[in-house]
């Protein structure tokens, strides 16, 4: 039974299904993957007992036929979702030890439809980072290396712990956040699929939230289809989220192999950025070349208010930021650091100063300057008018397309330690993917090649506020022409 | 703004000369509802600490705040109560700071969009004259917790924490102590009409930020103190006296006024500086992205309009044109809701004026005396009716109605109980009435014979005859029998 961890969910609800094999089974083989995979640092807290719990209840629901969609799927869970008497920690010292004696709407929906959590997924910092290594619990450790090179890469970020789980078959799927694209890119630098829904399409309930007006939770899998399945357990309109868009979860997927001509694809000008790196150009245009052998029309398009994009997610982000993370204050839960004699000052600025890491103080100082009297309105406002030109940019060219094809990230994975000294390069990680978040809109990325390297590459997809249908029926055809099926190669069961 | 022109402000006299008073009043009214403004914990007053605490209240990691559109509907009330615009969309803002009775780090308020816009209050003075007060704006927020600190640690309760708060900010348009008092009065009369806040002030749903400067007339506004928090309405009203006088004092003595915070110490009757202008906030405020703008449709407005009940100006208005009152027995009667309640149940079906004469003179009277309130007093509305119609009907006298009622004040009980118990009721037999009379008359020959030259000297007889009754006779059965007696 070893190759159970090869199977997708799809592959593995067929087999559960067939009786080929247990949820238990499946369940087992999973967590002696991840016994195995100590070396990729994938998890902040394991839950095996509990997984195995929940995998004997699906077993019996199987046996008497009350399947779920999700139905003894091994999953991983970012540890940005509480999740009720599991440690939630979002990868800070401020929040370690903090158990929820509540579960999030998104992880409660994959519970409900008979999803096994594995553990927690290790990530950035309060998912602020694109390499998973501003965790206080160390970086996560891409499975993929560069050919002849053993050079340790990152899975990307911040949903880093949860893009690597996948790919090394630690799980069938896992579930992510992404902010400025926190599924998208590590997705595409550990190859496999990562969807960014619609925001408002899945409950932020639960969530520990980094910036709210953008965050937006998403399944991470290496299929189209598993995509398909896990998004559609993980959507729903929720009445405890005021930003949650009341609105029927359709069957995403359906969508898969449905017909694709006539659809017009959008190739937006200003993606093409100077020095963009060759590979990433010859994969772009190998992905218009497949779209269009599908039957569908590629449409040279402008988003012309692209460039503003990113320093105005790097205002709006940490504005936000800095208000949501306030309530870590060393009160309530949590970290506390202070003597004795401390007064109520001074207690929160030692726990703030040894809870919170690098990253997190830099964009809570650079949130709190940008909302402050005399700043907000250079700063803030005018951010806010980018994003409504941005969003604007988008709605004009959706009147002429149906979707927009785009690189996922500007390179391949790099190095652990290669950008940690240059914040700017690290945000620049996110210049495809953040005009998504902050107009909103549904994003998917597909592992669509390897570069000379050897390591993953993925394309984008951009398609209209909950039409995230449209993206799978695309993605399906960019992920038939790719024909990606690299996995791996296993050095960490040796290392670990 | 109606009579501004006459209209005569508080005046502090100054070696320089005199100066004029201005003040603005913040006042934070809490909202009355079940559920807090953005979670479904209740609100009860008196729970144990932290009894009343939702996850969202304790501001937990991915908790996120839902608005109550019952709070919201009492805004709106309470916005078309004060005669002021309502705004179909408003905005929810985050005013951040640190606190430990503020768990989220950030407080939910409304600042540059707020539900309501600008409004007005007419407020009737002592002296017969009415002002208008300018409302600003009214916006719903959040109210903090409550820290104790005791030795060297805090307690934190945060049963406050997220109950719904309407803020109601004036214009600079109070001239002087009496004109804040009435203002407060008038829009706490105007709340409980509304139901939209239950006014009491003991327990802190009603509290006020108090804004005064001093000016000499035809001057630009001075630099004007807060003074913070205050909780009745008459430390509102002495806290102004105080302010303006040190504010005076101080720019006579060549000093400046600091736009700063104060504290008003109802023990010493004296402000202090809380905090300065230095020391201020810069509280953040950006629009909270866990919620949409609020928005509603004019039909929503249009509803609750339909259904708003009457309030103290039109209540005032109905009692001077349809019963008859004078303007200022309506004033007074329609100042509380409650005091106008129990009159217009005690006057249904009986002549308003005299009931509104008993309400305002001998109930008013003996609540003053007792220090009681409306609520606790043993007379009911019910009963006082019944004592007027026993005066009506001729059963007791009205001197004997005004004992009768001070036993109903003092120990309860229903009028004609204790007519009956104590043998009150009065004397209208002829017979009976003319044998005292005539007794009355064959004891004082010398003034019997002084009336036919000054028929006004009957008056004593009537006297010694009420007397001689026990009160109980029937005056005007005693007027009768006297003239045809003494006249003839």
């Amino acid at each position: 039974m070893s190759n159970l961890t090869d199977l997708t969910m799809a592959e593995a609800r067929d087999g559960l299904r067939a009786k080929d094999f247990s949820a238990v089974d499946l369940t087992k083989a999973h967590l002696e993957a991840i016994e195995g995979a100590g070396a990729l640092n994938c998890f902040v807290t394991n839950t095996p007992d509990l997984a195995l719990e929940r995998a004997a209840q699906s077993d019996n629901r199987i046996g008497s036929g009350e399947s779920g969609s999700m139905e003894g799927m091994p999953i991983a869970v970012k540890d940005l979702f509480c999740t009720r008497d599991v440690q939630t920690t979002a990868s800070s010292h401020i929040l370690q030890g903090f158990t929820p004696t509540y579960e999030s709407t998104v992880s409660q929906n994959l519970i409900d439809d008979g999803a096994i959590m594995l553990g927690k997924t290790n990530l950035d910092e309060f998912a602020m980072g694109s390499s998973n290594e501003t965790s206080y619990f160390e970086p996560v450790v891409n499975p993929w290396r560069r050919e002849g090179d053993d050079t340790p890469l990152v899975p990307g970020g911040s949903s880093g712990g949860s893009s690597a789980s996948v790919a090394a078959r630690l799980c069938v799927g896992a579930t992510g956040t992404d902010t400025g694209g926190s599924i998208r890119q590590p997705a595409a630098f550990t190859g496999i699929v990562g969807v960014k829904p619609t925001y408002g399409r899945c409950s932020r309930w639960g969530i520990v939230a980094f910036a709210s007006s953008l965050d937006q939770a998403g399944p991470m899998t290496r299929t189209v289809r598993d995509a398909a399945i896990m998004l559609g357990s993980m959507a729903s309109y929720d009445p405890k989220d005021s930003t949650s868009i009341d609105r029927d979860v359709p069957n995403y997927e359906a969508e898969l192999g449905k017909d694709v001509r006539g659809l017009k694809i959008g190739i937006p000008t200003e993606y093409r950025v100077d020095g963009m790196d060759p590979e990433i150009e010859k994969l772009w245009s190998s992905g218009a070349d497949w779209l269009r052998d599908a039957g569908a029309e590629i449409v040279d398009i402008s988003l012309p208010h692209t460039k503003y994009a990113l320093p105005a997610y790097y205002i709006i982000a940490p504005a936000e930021a800095s208000s949501n993370l306030a309530r870590y204050d060393g009160v309530k839960y949590g970290l506390r650091v202070s003597e004795s004699d401390d007064d109520i000052t001074e207690l929160y600025e030692k726990t703030r100063a040894e809870g919170f890491g690098t990253e997190v103080k830099r964009r809570v100082l650079i949130g709190t300057y940008v909302l402050s009297a005399g700043y907000y309105d250079a700063y803030y406002i005018k951010a806010q008018k980018v994003r409504s030109l941005i969003a604007q940019d988008f709605t004009n060219v959706f009147d002429k397309v149906d979707a927009i094809l785009t690189p996922t990230t500007p390179s391949a994975a790099f190095g652990i330690g290669d950008r940690t000294d240059d914040p700017i390069s690290m945000y620049l990680n996110d210049v495809f993917t953040v005009t998504v978040n902050l107009a909103g809109l549904p994003g998917i990325s597909i592992p669509a090649g390897l570069d000379a390297n050897g390591l993953p590459l993925g394309l984008q997809l951009i398609g209209r506020a909950f039409d995230e249908q449209t993206l799978f029926r695309l993605g399906s055809v960019v992920e038939q022409a790719a024909a990606f099926k690299a996995s791996p190669v296993n050095w960490w069961s040796a290392a670990s | 703004m109606s009579n501004m022109q006459e209209r005569r402000g508080q005046v502090i006299q100054g070696v320089t000369g005199d100066w004029e008073v201005v003040v603005g009043l913040e006042v934070h009214a809490q909202v009355a509802s079940n559920a807090k403004l953005f979670s479904g914990a209740p609100t009860t007053f008196g729970a144990g600490p932290n009894e009343n605490v939702s996850l969202v209240d304790a501001a937990m990691p991915g908790m996120l705040p839902v608005i109550n559109q019952f709070c919201v509907e009492q805004a709106i009330r309470t916005g078309l109560g004060i005669n002021a615009k309502i705004n179909l969309k408003s905005v929810f803002d985050r005013k951040n700071y640190f606190y430990p009775d503020l768990p989220a780090g950030y407080q939910i308020s409304q600042y540059k969009d707020p539900i309501v816009g600008e409004g007005v209050v007419t407020v009737d003075l002592a002296d017969g004259q009415s002002v208008d007060i300018g409302i600003e704006r009214l916006h719903l927020e959040q109210d903090a917790g409550k820290s104790t600190h005791e030795g060297d640690h805090s307690l934190v309760d945060l049963n406050r924490a997220g109950v719904a708060l309407m803020e109601i900010v004036s214009k600079p348009d109070i001239r002087s102590s009496e004109e804040a008092a009435a203002y407060l009065q008038k829009l706490r009369a105007i709340l409980r009409y509304l139901g939209t806040c239950d006014g009491n002030m003991e327990e802190g749903s009603l509290r006020a930020d108090v804004n005064v400067s001093v000016r000499k007339s035809g001057d630009p506004f001075g630099t004007r103190c807060e003074i913070k928090n205050v909780n009745s309405i008459r430390f509102v009203a002495a806290a102004i006296d105080y302010e303006a006088r040190r504010q005076v004092d101080l720019i006579e003595d060549g000093g400046e006024v600091d736009q700063e915070t104060r504290l008003f110490d109802p023990n010493t009757g004296k402000t202090r500086t809380m905090r300065s202008k230095e020391d201020a906030h810069d509280y953040r405020y950006f629009p909270d992205p866990d919620l949409l703008p609020l928005e509603f449709d004019q039909s929503v407005v249009d509803e609750i309009a339909r259904n708003l009940p009457e309030l103290p100006d039109q209540k005032k208005a109905r009692f001077i044109e349809e019963l008859g009152l004078s303007a200022y027995d309506a004033g007074v009667l329609v100042s509380e809701k409650e005091t106008a309640d129990f009159f217009e149940e005690a006057a249904a079906g009986r002549d308003p004026k005299i009931v509104a004469n008993w309400t305002t003179g001998e109930l008013f009277a003996a609540l003053n005396k007792s220090g009681q309130s409306l609520s606790d007093c043993n007379v009911s509305a019910k009963q006082l009716g019944a004592l007027i119609d026993l005066i009506a009907d001729d059963t007791i006298s009205g001197r004997i109605a005004k004992d009768v009622f001070e036993i109903m004040f003092e120990k309860g009980g229903n009028p004609a109980e204790i007519v009956e118990e104590r043998g009150l009721k009065q004397v209208t037999d002829t017979s009976e009435i003319e044998a005292i009379v005539d007794q009355v008359i064959a004891n004082n020959p010398d003034k019997a014979a002084e009336v036919k030259t000054k028929p006004k000297a009957i008056g004593w007889f009537v006297g010694q005859v009420m007397q001689a009754s026990g009160g109980k006779a029937n005056p005007k059965a005693v007027n009768e029998i006297l003239k045809r007696k003494l006249e003839s």
